[in-house]
């Protein structure tokens, strides 16, 4: 369960840049076995939306709930209960597959029985057994993205985190992320993801806030996002409200 | 804090650094091969250049003397000199190395030393050229056994006995410990090296792990993990510690190993005149000073990896961590110069104190108050140092900077 209760990220201007409001005063629930979508341009505020949850930032306002846990009360638990993907999320060359996935096993505190259950079920599962001794480094972008998958997955996490996580992958390793996003569905976690591709979000989101500098506009199911606009296709639908914004 | 967390940190920073060539070859190259190339190529081309040096005759010339056969005579008679005809560019050509020196004799010389009277014979030479000023001690000896001879048949001519012009004879004795003089001479290079080289070997590993991570995308991945900030900077520290002292241990055992040679093959060379090099070194000696550069290797360590943490690529990092190059060799070379001492002021410098301090320690002298003082001020700098790291790794702002 994710429950953001008007959480606001504000940078302070510094030097060269005046202040900038990233996120203002959001709130949105995110239920287990859900796919919520937040769906905006670039500079909408998505990643720093997704960062504040996964701890990573700290909000200057309001708060969030993530598993149970406040964001800025117990960060350590929050990450702990969190999967988190991006395409800014690298890995480590130097590592092999399994060395960096049990690397973060290790940081999730499983212990050498659990994590080498959950390493092998994981290479299993995502067929990486081929290259489990190969370095990062030398991986193509499929391998690397379901290297990615498994780290998110090794401390098999309640609720998950994906922003953009499409971006910049050719159609076969996007259609990997997809699917695995779809399971993390079905098997009853919580995943809030963020894109701006409108037909990602059209096949794969129960629910979709569309965001724009910083703030939710509107939300709701597909049926009910069509409904209220009157129109079938997302991309209209977000042109017209994110063009009633400006 | 999670000591487990620490550790696993750690140990993947070790395992991923000792797979980056970079990192290895700063960490081990460079004490590997610039010590025996030093230490062994600089002392024999010292050594071979001095006995060339004493092997050659130099080329004397005389000016003036051609009313005083009796000195040119004994000086043309001089083993130690060659003398060449006289021309009148002499002073030419001893700047240009075509002659070493020359001696001025005064119109009647002779005569006049017959007389007793007082007189000037000047050595023209180049000072700062080794073979000109090895002329000229050579023209200096010649000169003086001269004057003495000829004081001598003086007295003697008057019915005095000559010994009393030679009432005493001075002998020299060294009472230094091999060594010290192995210290004063070598040992006080000892602690600078090893303090430039546990920053070099601590610089790298300070910017992969903090800005390279930047650059390569992995310090958000790291970030979602539920580890710390306190726990990652720390296993991160303790990883660059570890190069930095790495890289100070093989160099004060590649420094021991080249010297061990190096004596041995300067000793063939160095002939027994010339007192030269003493290459004695108290082992001990050596482990003080690695104790004594331990903490400045965890204020080094601290240090790089809060600067490069604030830069957004490697080259950025590079390019705030060059100038602490400067500033760590400008104190160290400082403890070099003639006229710095171990004071209650020099003692609290971070550098320049542990420097100091090493290459007393070298010498044989353990000024346990300046120890202490040392050892404790520098653990103070680190701690502040590394409390700065922290804090800094517990900042949005220097982490995502945009």
């Amino acid at each position: 369960m994710i429950q953001a209760e008007k959480l606001s990220k504000v940078f302070p201007a510094t030097k060269k840049t005046k202040e900038v409001r990233a996120v203002d005063a959001i709130s949105f629930v995110c239920k287990p076995g859900e796919i919520y979508g937040l769906l905006g341009a670039n500079g909408a505020g998505k990643t720093s939306t997704l960062r504040m949850l996964a701890t990573i930032l700290e909000p200057t306002g309001g708060t969030a709930k993530v598993a149970g846990y406040d964001v800025v009360e117990e960060p350590e638990k929050v990450r702990e209960n969190v999967g988190f993907l991006s395409t800014a999320t690298a890995l480590y060359g130097r590592l092999t597959a399994q060395e960096f996935v049990e690397y973060f096993g290790r940081l999730h505190g499983l212990d050498d029985g659990a994590l080498k259950k959950a390493v092998d079920g994981l290479f299993e599962t995502l067929g990486m057994n081929e290259f489990r001794d190969r370095r990062c480094e030398k991986l193509s972008t499929g391998m690397k993205q379901k290297v990615s998958i498994a780290r998110t997955l090794v401390h098999d996490p309640p609720v998950m985190i994906f922003d953009e996580p499409t971006m910049g992958l050719d159609v076969m390793a996007a259609r990997t992320i997809v699917g695995f996003i779809r399971q993390c569905r079905d098997r009853g976690k919580t995943v809030i993801f963020s894109t701006h591709v409108m037909t990602e979000a059209e096949k794969l989101c129960n629910r979709i806030g569309i965001i724009h500098q910083g703030r939710i506009l509107a939300e709701g199911t597909l049926a009910e996002l069509r409904a209220r606009h009157g129109k079938q296709d997302l991309e209209d639908i977000f042109v017209e409200i994110v063009g009633d914004g400006q | 804090m999670s000591l487990r967390n620490i550790g696993v940190v750690y140990r993947k920073e070790l395992v991923d650094s000792l797979r980056d060539r970079r990192t290895v070859i700063s960490m081990t190259v460079v004490p590997l091969l610039l010590f025996p190339a030093l230490t062994i190529g600089m002392g024999l081309l010292g050594a071979t250049m001095m006995s060339r040096a004493k092997e050659e005759v130099p080329r004397v010339m005389i000016v003036g003397g051609e009313d005083s056969p009796k000195i040119v005579a004994a000086l043309k008679k001089f083993e130690k000199i060659e003398i060449v005809p006289t021309a009148p560019d002499y002073v030419t050509q001893i700047s240009n190395k075509i002659i070493r020196a020359a001696v001025e004799i005064p119109p009647g010389f002779d005569a006049a030393a017959g007389r007793g009277e007082k007189q000037n014979v000047t050595v023209d030479y180049f000072e700062g050229d080794v073979k000109s000023e090895l002329a000229q001690e050579r023209l200096d000896t010649f000169l003086k056994d001269y004057r003495v001879d000829l004081a001598k048949a003086l007295v003697a001519a008057r019915g005095v006995p000559t010994n009393l012009l030679d009432p005493f004879k001075v002998k020299r004795k060294n009472v230094a410990p091999p060594e010290k003089v192995g210290g004063s001479a070598i040992g006080g290079m000892i602690p600078y090296f090893v303090i430039i080289l546990s920053l070099t070997g601590a610089m790298y590993p300070a910017m992969d792990l903090t800005a390279g991570e930047k650059e390569r995308g992995t310090m958000e991945t790291i970030l979602t993990s539920p580890v710390s900030r306190t726990d990652l900077v720390l296993g991160k520290f303790f990883m660059v510690l570890t190069a930095s002292l790495a890289t100070a241990l093989l160099s004060l055992t590649s420094m021991a190993i080249s010297f061990m040679l190096a004596k041995g093959m300067i000793d063939k060379l160095v002939s027994e005149e010339t007192p030269g090099i003493h290459y004695a070194l108290d082992p001990r000696g050596i482990f003080a000073v690695l104790l004594m550069v331990l903490p400045l290797t965890v204020l080094f360590s601290a240090t790089m990896l809060t600067i490069a943490l604030f830069a957004k690529s490697f080259r950025e990092a590079q390019t705030y961590l060059s100038p602490l190059t400067i500033l760590v060799i400008l104190p160290a070379i400082a403890s070099l110069l003639p006229g710095v001492e171990l004071n209650t002021r020099t003692a609290l410098i971070p550098i320049l104190s542990t420097s100091l301090v090493g290459k007393e320690i070298m010498a044989g002298n353990h000024p346990w108050g300046f120890i202490m003082l040392i050892f404790l001020s520098s653990c103070v700098y680190a701690a502040i140092a590394l409390g700065a790291a922290v804090t800094m790794f517990n900042r949005e702002s220097v982490l995502f900077r945009a």
